[in-house]
């Protein structure tokens, strides 16, 4: 028989992003945000690993991708403390934390049932109003999007 | 302010709102004109609110304008299922200026932004009235004959009266100072006080509206409604604790005025409406000459 595998590394990427920090139960929030689920590269997650700062984090490597500023942004609404790494070449060429953008379009569902973006077809759109508690504005029936009663389209 | 949708009461400036309320004079001295007779206003109302629409087919009508539309959704396409998007588009085509009425929250903003012709709002829901607001602020100034640095009261639900909340945040650029008397369950929302703050304002907060009566220019009533209480006896309580009487405003300032956006259910009582100092009447009829300017204004023939 041959030797038990002790520890499943997750490979080291040549050139692309790991995206660290993530909160375990987020990972997958983070994977369907950035559109993972219909990527062509190699992507590699891994969630429940051990945190000193949090208890339990998720990581994500995309292999041959950077992500533009504004793409990125979306992912603080989930994962306010993630750290986003450029590869390029095995080497850490950047470093930065994600920063909550000023508006969000599509991606969150408005938590007002009677609000026009639940009955027609149109693009969700709102603006921060506060970004550490996360309160977001909506354009269309004004009403407030709290962390606690967000839903990811 | 040609083409320009009215969605909330703050797309227009305090500069515009003020045009509006000029404007709204000068239909009041002439109310009868010719200068709508080429024009077509499709009057959308996707539910019920009779006092609104008429409102607004008197304004059209005594200038001369023609009015399509519908007075309720049952009837129409809507209820087979057309989306609100292919609703707007087909009508826009019918016509020069949309009024809509629709309980669906954000609708008039949807519509505004799709729309090639413009937009007013005639409530969406629990969100905008404008042209309530703007009718409101021209009775107070009418009443007042200014705007500014005046004490108003609103007295009622004030959590969930949309038109409250609107005019307090109009009121905002007048340098009013705010007496809210509501029960405690019905408080202004901290949203809305968060505008009040914001200009630096002073507000007051109370349970007794007697209170308030003797320094108050305006006294804005609303209604309070059986369901917001989950406790029945709480309302019956409430209900009777909030009832202007005619004896209550004998020792009011000499401008004070009572006013209220109507239906009223018992929160006045009848024996106020033969007081000079009662004005929901007035208030009303005003809304005609305010719809006349606003359309006037929004169709491009004045400026
Ligand atoms: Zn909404």
């Amino acid at each position: 028989m041959s030797e038990k595998i002790k520890e499943l590394k997750v490979s080291a990427i040549e050139n692309g992003t790991v995206i660290d920090h993530i909160p375990s139960h987020a990972v997958f929030q983070v994977i369907r945000i950035l559109k993972l689920d219909s990527f062509d590269n190699m992507v590699l997650f891994a969630t429940n690993l051990e945190s000193k700062k949090y208890g339990t984090k998720g990581l994500i490597k995309v292999s041959n991708k950077f992500f533009l500023p504004e793409e990125l942004n979306k992912i603080a609404l989930v994962a306010p403390h993630a750290s986003i790494i450029e590869i390029r070449d095995f080497q850490v060429s950047s470093k930065k934390i994600v920063e909550t953008p000023d508006h969000v379009n599509g991606i969150v569902r408005c938590f007002n049932p009677n609000c026009v973006t639940n009955h027609e077809q149109v693009t969700t759109r709102f603006t921060v109003v506060e970004k550490e508690e996360l309160r977001l504005k909506c354009h269309f029936c004004e009403k407030i999007t709290r962390r606690s009663n967000m839903e990811f389209k | 302010m040609k083409n320009k949708s009215l969605v909330s009461i703050n797309d227009y400036t305090k500069e515009e709102q003020l045009r509006v309320l000029e404007l709204a004079r000068e239909f009041e001295k002439n109310p009868v004109q010719t200068i709508l007779q080429d024009y077509v206003v499709a009057s959308l109302f996707f539910e019920p609110s009779t006092r609104t629409r008429l409102s607004f087919e008197s304004a059209v009508n005594r200038l001369g304008g023609k009015v399509i539309g519908f007075s309720e959704a049952s009837n129409t396409s809507v209820k087979k299922g057309e989306s609100l998007r292919d609703t707007i588009l087909t009508i826009a085509n019918y016509s020069d200026l949309i009024v809509m009425r629709n309980p669906i929250e954000g609708s008039a903003r949807f519509a505004s932004e799709i729309s090639p012709v413009p937009i007013i709002n005639a409530g969406d829901g629990a969100n905008q009235h404008p042209t309530q607001t703007l009718l409101d602020l021209y009775s107070i100034l009418k009443t007042q004959g200014t705007l500014d640095n005046l004490h108003v009261a609103f007295v009622g639900d004030l959590k969930y009266g949309r038109t409250v909340h609107s005019l307090v945040i109009a009121l905002c650029n007048f340098n009013t100072t705010f007496h809210l008397v509501s029960p405690l369950e019905l408080k202004l929302p901290s949203s809305v006080k968060m505008h009040i703050k914001e200009k630096n304002l002073t507000y007051h907060q109370y349970t007794d509206m007697e209170e308030v009566i003797p320094n108050a220019d305006v006294f804005y009533m609303t209604r309070i409604q059986r369901e917001r209480f989950s406790d029945p006896l709480e309302y019956e309580r409430i209900k009777n604790s909030y009832n202007l009487h005619h004896d209550m405003i004998l020792n009011t300032k000499d401008n004070f005025k009572v006013l209220h956006p109507l239906p009223r259910v018992n929160e006045i009582d009848i024996n106020v409406d033969s007081s000079p100092k009662a004005y929901y009447f007035e208030q009303a009829l005003n809304g005609v000459y305010v719809r006349q300017a606003l359309m006037a204004l929004i169709l491009g023939l004045l400026q």
